[in-house]
């Protein structure tokens, strides 16, 4: 006797919270019973393998069906086929949008592409990820970036509109497109160490002062490119360590008011130049897209590797960017104040936040 | 000229992509009705166009109005080829053409295609204007209204009960017209679907002419089928029961609606009617093309009941002569109708006076082509025949009436068995005639007939009995007899007398069969059915004696046909009734009492059987009142006084009486373990597992010894098709199968409804179908209904109490009212509206509270006593004042209550427009108040693939179909105004697959009753405004006094 057709269909429709995740996870049919009657459901229940089985394909055939919806997630809200609580509405959609930090971290930055799509297998297998469930992580990506890419207004918001995610995912996926979009570097080895969180963190800083939108809130894209005229701009700032002079006397502003408050201070003294150099440095190659990139890259190696093989302390590190910031101010000479800040501000806050082991 | 329909075409959503070239759509709608058509305009490159037509208006006969649907199909504009059709709406309005029911029809419609499924919405408005039309000869029968709803709607009163309505119409299958072979899929399938469509509203235009003709307004219990012949034609018939029902000018708005489906109570006590023992016989007379007979025509007696028991006694004494009189007045009433049969399963209180039993009938026939589709003799004539037999039946056991009547048929090639049955009653004349003066015989009723056994008193006589049965005195009243097994049809009435809780019994049988062609089959399945029969009683009778139990209700036996094998399913609700006697236990006979070893299989086996009865007993809490005399003892009998029953291969009534029934004071059943069968029919009952705890099951409305649900509810359709391995098949290994698919799906859905627990399934309908060789189709429909484990109010008593509570409240006469108040709701309020209004009174009594405070700290402990009854009269009177009020109010208030369901359920994520809407296969929803019935719900459709695998199989083919019906009916639910459908039945589900040509057809028929109802909690919330309101204004005069 075998079942030809085996199905269950509620008025209400049933969504099992365990099953769901087997699902997102990407495991197989029976891979899923498996796990599931190593939860001992069967014990607590004193169901048969056979009903697991019947129930798990339920399962799997709904979620299937509600995928068409979920990749649009207001059609699930306006569909009449299934009727679900809208509670459950949210909990379907935000669980499918939601990634692994594993997964994540391997794509961040890289280009949308069917060419990272073909690598997904190398990555599956380097952290242990289903394919399947790579695939589905990877085409969110994609298609939150493509309804998103071009529209004008506030990047959260118009994801959240279009995809009705929760605030805190709905930012994770601002970063992953605007990261997307700008091809930042985030996968050489030196960057390991930094979480998808530290990475989130500076693109909403970025997104918030770097870009279009943080100038003018009717452009389209204003909040996935980063704005071209203050790129350039930044060139100005060069003369910060170009003149001399100038390059002394913020040293010197600097050294006064930290004197005696850093545990690191000798080491500051020798490296500022090094440092002042490093940062300005960074902020001038900005025009080009390629440094553009190796942003993370460079402030890594510019500012953060040195700071932290001289043993600074987080709070050295404040106290340091807050005086070096602070201190332009003073130097007479020097005509880029609004300039300065709209960088430095942004760029103090992402060293703060990737500045850890 | 008489109506005029219009129709507005407002806009559509998610729309398919019909041009891939700009990924988007040129959609225009055209509305067809009869053979009038208007189109919109073309709204170009939009998935979400926005049509805002003009109105459609088309002038039509309303005998139009009830056959045609409105027809609304969308398509794709294009320019050089062909418009594509992205897919259609078929609207009834029916709903419309009766006054009390919607007014408009207005909401979003999924658009259906045959092949596609739902490809997006429609946003559609239709009204009617209606004109009087004075023509006595007319054909419309307008303004009669329709339910499934197998009780007096919950708004309504029954006036009259005027009876069976019938009608049947044919015509020829469009699948299998010559035109079919070349025409596509698609088109046969809309031609497919509109026919029926318009056979149903024909056939309930016909019926409504019946009912008027009857001078009743209402059919109640409406059922129709679909007899799919295949070559020989395509059959729609209807049964139902003829009401004049008057709207309820006050539906005692303060009722807890969540205990009972069936609470307009009157004060006097219930009387229902039980039913033991059943008949059936089988008429197989074969009908070649001609119609003629052929062949053997034999009528069996089958004796499904065995009873062994106490002595014969004298019929109940005062009961006699009054019965005699009620009987004649009944037989009056009753006889001037061809068939006294009702469709009901729940009554009026004082209608059913006692139940017979069971009675059923089934018919072999042969089909052939219907020639004449306007004159469908043949088919009624069958019909005419089969009821002519249930009649009889009913006759026998001393009843006039059939009640819980339903009719049926399983079609394999051209063999068909047309199956009738009901439950005998006999019923008191009040409702069934107009006029009836109520005088000192109703009265004597109530007075004669004890509340809560009433029903279980013999009808026949007691001297001339149709089968053998046993009777003792109820074991409740004391002065009548009972049957010491009772099987019915019908629900539970809502005042017996129940130990323990019910619990879902069925018995599944499998029979093979030889293939055979047309004459030489119908014969074999004849030969077989009455073996079936009297199996599958027996069956149901070892599960019952099984499980501790007395009676079963909302029997329902299913015999389906196939191409090599008959199969039949049983359901029921096992009961413990109080007024019967404790059902003996099973006793295991071996053969060869020689052997010791057998032996003591044997009495390894027996022991097996004690405990599991045993078990069950503390299951289903099943701890009757010991009583005295013989009653008490072990339930097995002294192995001497045993009774044997003959499992002879030929059943007569003549063997009957060889059973010995004059032995013992103990009945027992015995089961004789002489081969090999027997032993598998022995395992077969044991391996039943009872449902996991916190589960109940059910197939009737309410689950007896359960009355305090919750109003969460979740409906349910679930499908399973086996495939049997077809090598050596034995009639064991079938049974064994069946038996396992069965009890697998039951525990796939206590697995499945487990987040639900403490829950019950009620009205668990299984279908049994066997859409090819060896493919067997299993089909359940239920609702998981929970319930507050912690209130439960089992005991008699407190339901006693709560009837005359509620019998009360609802009553606009209160005679005995403040008395019955003072004795139960003074130590706790049982009802929060009540205690509500307890305070609303007091604090509104005219003056303040101060005052009244100061009135009771004066008084003496007797002025206090005295004054607590003054304040319960008080309560009692505004409660009686406050339920007519609201009525009013709650008429009014229902578009405010319709708004409140609408905002709440836009909830919290988001913008969801999409309101809930509810489905249950019962008559009413717990915690819940049915405001208003908008009209019945009656949808057909065919789904059809070509590429099944690429969706999902099988089962993803048939389970989007499901989704997509369901998604249907709560679409035109909600386009009603309505929040939920009652009495949903998912009538047909026919699924065919071709799998090597990828190819699956589908066929799902459902219906039910449109309702809007409003919860309880906001419905207290109203009426406790409003009564305060009225008190204000009324309660000083009432202090006073």
């Amino acid at each position: 006797m075998t079942s030809e057709l085996d199905i269950f269909v509620g008025n209400t429709t049933l969504i099992d919270e365990d099953v769901y995740r087997l699902w997102l996870d990407g495991y197989s049919v029976n891979d899923a019973v498996a796990l599931r009657v190593r939860s001992g459901i069967l014990e607590q229940t004193g169901a048969t393998a056979g009903v697991l089985q019947s129930d798990t394909m339920d399962h799997y055939r709904t979620f299937h069906m509600l995928e068409r919806l979920l990749h649009a997630p207001p059609k699930l809200l306006h569909q009449l086929i299934f009727q679900i609580p809208p509670s459950r509405q949210a909990l379907l959609i935000e669980r499918y949008y939601t990634f692994d930090e594993a997964f994540v971290r391997e794509v961040l930055g890289k280009k949308l592409s069917k060419g990272t799509k073909k690598d997904l297998d190398d990555i599956s297998a380097k952290t242990g990820i289903t394919l399947k469930s790579c695939r589905r992580q990877f085409d969110n990506f994609k298609r939150v970036f493509k309804v998103v890419e071009e529209m004008r207004g506030s990047l959260v918001d118009n994801i959240q509109q279009h995809f009705l995610l929760s605030d805190r995912l709905a930012r994770d996926y601002a970063a992953i497109v605007f990261f997307a979009n700008n091809r930042f570097e985030t996968g050489k080895k030196k960057l390991q160490y930094l979480s998808f969180g530290d990475f989130a963190f500076c693109a909403e800083l970025m997104i918030q002062n770097w870009t279009l939108g943080a100038v003018d809130s009717q452009m389209d894209d204003m909040d996935v490119d980063l704005d071209k005229e203050f790129l350039q701009d930044l060139k100005e700032l060069k003369v910060l360590v170009a003149d001399k002079d100038l390059l002394d006397l913020h040293k010197s502003l600097v050294c006064a008011a930290l004197r005696g408050k850093l545990g690191v201070f000798s080491e500051m003294e020798t490296n500022f130049k090094n440092l002042s150099r490093g940062l300005v440095n960074v902020a001038a190659k900005l025009t080009h897209n390629k440094d553009v990139r190796d942003l993370f890259v460079d402030l890594v190696e510019k500012f953060v590797e040195p700071c932290r093989s001289d043993h600074w302390t987080l709070n050295d590190v404040r106290l340091f960017l807050n005086q070096y910031s602070a201190s332009v101010h003073s130097l007479d000479g020097f005509r880029h104040q609004t300039l300065w800040d709209r960088y430095m501000g942004t760029l103090r806050g992402c060293l703060l936040r990737l500045y850890h082991d | 000229m008489p109506g005029k329909l219009k129709v507005k075409i407002v806009a559509g959503r998610h729309l398919p992509v019909m041009d891939r070239a700009s990924d988007l759509t040129d959609a225009f709608v055209e509305v067809k009705f009869g053979n009038t058509t208007f189109k919109t305009d073309v709204y170009l490159k939009s998935l979400n166009p926005q049509w805002n037509s003009e109105w459609f208006k088309f002038e039509v006969d309303d005998e139009d109005l009830q056959d045609e649907p409105l027809q609304i199909t969308v398509l794709d504009h294009d320019t050089y080829s062909a418009n594509d059709a992205i897919g259609k709406v078929y609207i009834d309005i029916d709903p419309l053409l009766y006054s009390e029911a919607a007014t408009v029809i207005s909401g979003w419609f999924p658009i259906y295609d045959t092949i596609h499924g739902i490809r997006g919405e429609i946003n559609v408005v239709v009204k009617v204007d209606l004109f009087n039309d004075l023509n006595r000869f007319r054909q419309s029968s307008c303004g009669v209204k329709f339910f499934c709803t197998t009780s007096i709607p919950k708004c309504y009163r029954a006036v009259v009960i005027h009876g069976f309505v019938e009608e049947l119409v044919v015509n020829e299958d469009p699948e299998y017209q010559w035109i079919d072979r070349i025409r596509t899929p698609r088109a046969s399938n809309e031609a497919r679907q509109r026919l029926i469509s318009l056979m149903s509203g024909e056939l309930q235009r016909k019926i409504g002419l019946k009912v008027l003709e009857m001078r009743g307004n209402a059919v109640v219990g409406y059922l129709q089928c679909f007899d799919l012949e295949g070559e020989s034609g395509l059959v729609v018939r209807a049964i139902g029961t003829a009401c004049t029902l008057d709207k309820l000018s006050s539906p005692a708005a303060f009722l807890p609606a969540c205990n009972s489906p069936s609470k307009e109570m009157k004060e006097s006590p219930l009387v229902h009617p039980p039913s033991h023992g059943c008949r059936s016989t089988h008429n197989s007379p074969i009908h070649t093309a001609t119609g003629s007979r052929l062949t053997q025509n034999f009528s069996v007696s089958v004796p499904t009941l065995i009873y062994t028991g106490m002595g014969s006694g004298s019929a109940g004494k005062e009961g006699g002569p009054f019965k005699a009189l009620l009987r004649q007045q009944t037989q009056a009433a009753l006889e001037q109708r061809e068939f006294p049969f009702l469709t009901l399963t729940a009554f009026p209180p004082g209608l059913l006076v006692h139940v017979g039993g069971v009675v059923s009938a089934r018919s072999v026939k042969l089909l052939d082509r219907i020639h004449n589709p306007d004159e469908p003799e043949t088919r009624d004539a069958w019909w005419a025949e089969i009821r002519q037999e249930i009649k009889s039946h009913a006759k026998a056991l001393g009843c006039h009436a059939v009640v819980g009547y339903s009719e049926s048929t399983s079609i394999c090639e051209e063999v068909c068995i047309l199956s009738a049955s009901g439950t005998a009653a006999v019923l008191n004349p009040r409702f069934l005639q107009e006029g009836t003066v109520e005088g000192s015989l109703e009265q004597r009723i109530e007075e004669n007939l004890p509340v809560g056994c009433g029903f279980c008193h013999i009808p026949y006589d007691e001297l001339n009995m149709p089968f053998p049965a046993h009777l003792t005195y109820c074991y409740n009243c004391r002065k009548q007899k009972v049957p010491d097994v009772l099987f019915t049809t019908i629900d539970l009435p809502t005042d017996a007398v129940v130990v323990g809780k019910g619990c879902l019994i069925q018995a599944r049988l499998c029979r093979l069969k030889k293939k055979a062609q047309a004459e030489a089959n119908a014969t074999a399945i004849s030969n077989l059915l009455p073996f079936m029969e009297y199996e599958v009683h027996t069956q149901l009778m070892n599960k019952l004696k099984l499980k501790g139990m007395n009676a079963l209700f909302g029997l329902r036996i299913q015999i389906t046909v196939g191409e090599n094998m008959l199969m039949g399913l049983a359901s029921a609700t096992g009961v413990y009734l109080a007024a019967l006697p404790t059902p003996g236990g099973i006793q295991i006979a071996g053969k060869t009492p020689n052997d010791g070893s057998y032996e003591q299989h044997i009495s390894h086996m027996q022991k097996r059987i004690n405990d599991t009865i045993a078990k069950n007993k503390e299951l289903y809490e099943i701890n009757p009142p010991e009583v005295s005399e013989e009653i008490i003892g072990s339930p097995i009998p002294e192995p001497r006084q045993r009774s044997r029953l003959l499992r002879s291969q030929s059943e007569s009534s003549d063997e009957v009486t060889e059973l010995d029934l004059s032995h013992g004071k103990k009945d027992a059943f015995v089961l004789e373990i002489d081969d090999t069968d027997a032993m598998e029919d022995v395992h077969s009952l044991l391996t039943d597992v009872p449902p996991p705890s916190g589960f109940y099951s059910c197939n009737t409305e309410i689950m007896p010894g359960i009355n305090n649900w919750t109003s969460e509810i979740q409906m349910f359709t679930s499908v399973r098709v086996v495939r049997l391995s077809s090598l050596n098949l034995t009639n064991q290994a079938l049974n064994k199968n069946f038996n396992g698919l069965c009890e697998n799906l039951l525990k796939s859905l206590y697995f499945k409804l487990r987040s639900m627990t403490p829950c019950c399934l009620c009205h668990v309908n299984f279908t049994v179908s066997l859409p090819e060789d060896e493919l067997i189709q299993v089909t359940v429909t239920a609702v998981a209904i929970t319930f507050d484990k912690n209130q439960a109010l089992q005991t008699t008593k407190a339901h006693a109490e709560k009837t005359l509570q509620r019998a009360s409240t609802d009553n606009d006469e209160l005679l005995q009212f403040p008395l019955e108040l003072c004795s139960d709701s003074l130590p706790a309020p049982a009802f929060p509206a009540t205690k509500e209004h307890l305070e609303s009174a007091s604090s509104n009594s005219g003056t303040p509270a101060a005052q009244r405070a100061t009135s009771v700290d004066y008084s003496s402990f007797a002025d206090r006593c005295s004054s607590w009854i003054e304040l319960i009269k008080l309560k009692a009177q505004t409660i009686r004042r406050g339920s007519i009020k609201t009525t009013v109010t709650v008429e009014k208030a229902s578009p405010m209550g319709d708004g409140n369901f609408r905002n709440r359920s836009a909830p919290p994520c988001a913008s969801s427009t999409v309101g809930v809407v509810k489905m249950t296969p019962l008559s009413f929803i717990p915690g819940a108040k049915i405001t208003k019935y908008l009209g019945i719900i009656n949808m057909f459709f065919i789904r059809e693939t070509t590429s099944l695998r690429e969706e999902g199989g099988v089962s993803g083919f048939l389970h989007a179909f499901i989704a997509e019906v369901f998604a249907m009916v709560r679409a035109h639910v909600a386009a009603l105004g309505g929040n939920a459908v009652v009495s949903y039945i998912m009538k047909q589900c026919v699924f065919m697959e071709n799998p090597s040509k990828n190819q699956a057809q589908c066929l799902i028929n459902v219906s039910g009753d449109a309702v809007v109802f409003v919860r309880e909690s906001d419905l207290e919330a109203m009426s406790t405004q409003q009564s305060a309101v009225n008190c204000q204004t009324s309660c000083p005069g009432e202090v006073t006094t």
